[in-house]
């Protein structure tokens, strides 16, 4: 452990933890742009030129509202909670490569040879802080919201863990690096074809690899509590959900929490099936530091991408109700993710080698 | 009696989602498309956009006080006004016009006139009420004040709104 190592490290650690904590906040400002611009109207464009200083008037206002607990909640839990959502989904982001390497460091804070493991294990970690919030709330929506949470969690979890299978099946290796290192050589496993367009079999390849994103991005959707799924803090039934006794910074933290996972979600999507760093005809940082400069900026534009496309279905799609969530994550998702398994996994068996 | 709701039967496409899916997703990018390109009509912007130049002629602001053009305060402190006012929110001291006065047959002018604009409806009753046209509700509608006292209209406020009001009959003048 040479101190090279811990100072990057701990610089890699500061400076990525700003760039997410800056992604929230405006993630917070583009959702609401986006959703005024699909319902025309034009959403907040009165702070700063076009709105862009709403972010930290929103943080102002949240600083200063009154943090309000009620009597009969367990302070204790309540308190903790709100840490616990924002946590889990922070931490996660450390075994994601966002970048090639800059002046020869490679631009991945911890490269675990677990790499998707952590995530997983990590990322469902998120939620305990909304059953525990809603929990010592003391209070029936916060509760319910609390139990749709975890039912919900472990009817997704599965197909999301099944439907990554698949590409690890092809890289042969857990680490994320190495998965970003897999897909320059032989193509984005959203399009496998791409290099080798005379394959039959790499155009095979490239039907699994497509139902396992669409697999994988729906459960992405779940495990976030984004729209089409978000029954824990559905607000027209559980006032809510989970964070209606949540005042100022409190609130403001399950807040945070739930964007930083949505964006740690969108940067997972982005390594696993759209290159990662990659962007075809851009070197790595090993041929200059300009280079890993980009590479770290076509991470984040893609992980933007992603985010928008979270949003863009946010703001079309109606909430699933309970029983068809049910549904569709038991007796749909699951079995899609688990064929999927045996498809790649026939293809490689019976096909060359890919 | 019981109503049988008619469920429509779904075909094969639209119960496998995805297809309706797509295309709710490109409804909602044409109408974010649009909106961006600045080509949807989207609402009005209040401070800086008003709508003021295209208030009808009978719409109801805030009540005021008028002149006519020689300058004298109509109002004669009659206090039909204050009676009709549904949610009383005029008050009226009158004042005795001294004998001398050109106008001393009038008898009565108000000394304060006092609406309290929290409690005006802007019904316009008392506009219709009054016998000496000296009454009217005006355009403005954005009446804003930081305390209760703020709130109410004096009537050095209310005749600044209701400024010179011309074409009105003039039946104190002498010269008629």
């Amino acid at each position: 452990m040479d101190w090279f190592f811990i100072i990057t490290s701990l610089l890699k650690i500061t400076i990525l933890l700003g760039v997410i904590l800056f992604m929230v906040s405006y993630a917070v400002y583009a959702e609401r742009r986006v959703s005024a611009f699909i319902q025309d109207r034009l959403g907040p464009n009165r702070v700063g030129p076009a709105g862009l200083l709403q972010p930290i008037a929103d943080m102002f206002k949240l600083l200063l509202k009154e943090d309000f607990t009620p009597r009969s909640a367990n302070t204790f839990y309540y308190s903790l909670a709100p840490g616990l959502a924002v946590a889990p989904a922070i931490i996660t982001i450390a075994v994601v490569p966002f970048g090639s390497t800059l002046f020869g460091v490679p631009m991945v804070v911890a490269d675990v040879n677990v790499g998707i493991f952590f995530v997983f294990a990590i990322s469902s970690l998120g939620v305990y802080g909304i059953v525990i919030g809603g929990w010592a709330s003391n209070s029936k929506y916060p509760f319910l919201g609390a139990i749709r949470s975890s039912a919900q969690m472990l009817s997704y979890e599965l197909s999301l863990g099944l439907a990554v299978i698949p590409v690890f099946l092809l890289v042969g290796n857990l680490r994320l690096t190495s998965v970003v290192r897999y897909q320059i050589e032989h193509g984005w496993f959203i399009a496998a074809f791409v290099g080798d367009w005379m394959n039959p079999w790499k155009w095979l390849l490239a039907i699994p690899m497509i139902i396992s994103f669409l697999v994988f991005m729906i459960a992405i959707f779940a495990e976030t509590n984004r729209l089409p799924f978000d029954l824990p803090e559905a607000e027209q039934e559980l006032a809510g959900g989970y964070n209606t006794e949540y005042s100022s910074m409190k609130f403001a933290l399950y807040f945070l929490g739930e964007y930083a996972a949505m964006i740690t979600g969108s940067a997972v999507v982005v390594t696993l099936f759209f290159g990662g760093w990659h962007f075809p005809g851009i070197p790595d940082g090993y041929h200059g530091w300009v280079f890993g400069l980009i590479n770290i900026a076509v991470f984040f534009t893609k992980v933007a991408v992603v985010i928008f496309v979270f949003m863009w279905v946010r703001w079309t799609l109606p909430r699933f109700r309970w029983d068809q969530l049910m549904r569709l994550g038991w007796l749909f998702f699951f079995e899609i993710a688990l064929v999927n398994i045996f498809l790649v996994a026939g293809i490689l068996a019976y096909g060359p080698r890919l | 009696m019981a109503i049988t709701v008619p469920r429509p039967r779904l075909t094969w496409r639209e119960r496998w989602y995805l297809p309706t899916i797509a295309a709710g997703l490109a409804i909602t990018f044409k109408h974010f498309k649009n909106t961006l390109l600045g080509r949807t009509k989207v609402t009005m912007e209040y401070p800086e956009q008003k709508w003021d130049a295209h208030l009808p002629d009978y719409y109801r602001g805030a009540p005021a006080l008028v002149s006519d053009a020689g300058g004298r305060v109509r109002c004669v402190a009659c206090q039909l006004c204050e009676f009709i006012c549904p949610p009383r929110a005029i008050k009226i001291i009158p004042g005795e016009i001294p004998p001398g006065d050109r106008f001393a047959k009038v008898e009565k002018f108000p000394q304060e006139f006092d609406i309290d604009m929290i409690r005006c409806i802007y019904c316009g009753m008392c506009e219709e009420v009054c016998p000496e046209q000296a009454i009217f509700l005006r355009k403005d509608y954005a009446i804003t004040g930081f305390t209760r006292a703020d709130m109410v209209h004096h009537k050095e406020k209310l005749l600044e709104i209701g400024g010179v009001m011309h074409g009105v009959v003039l039946k104190w003048n002498e010269k008629k």
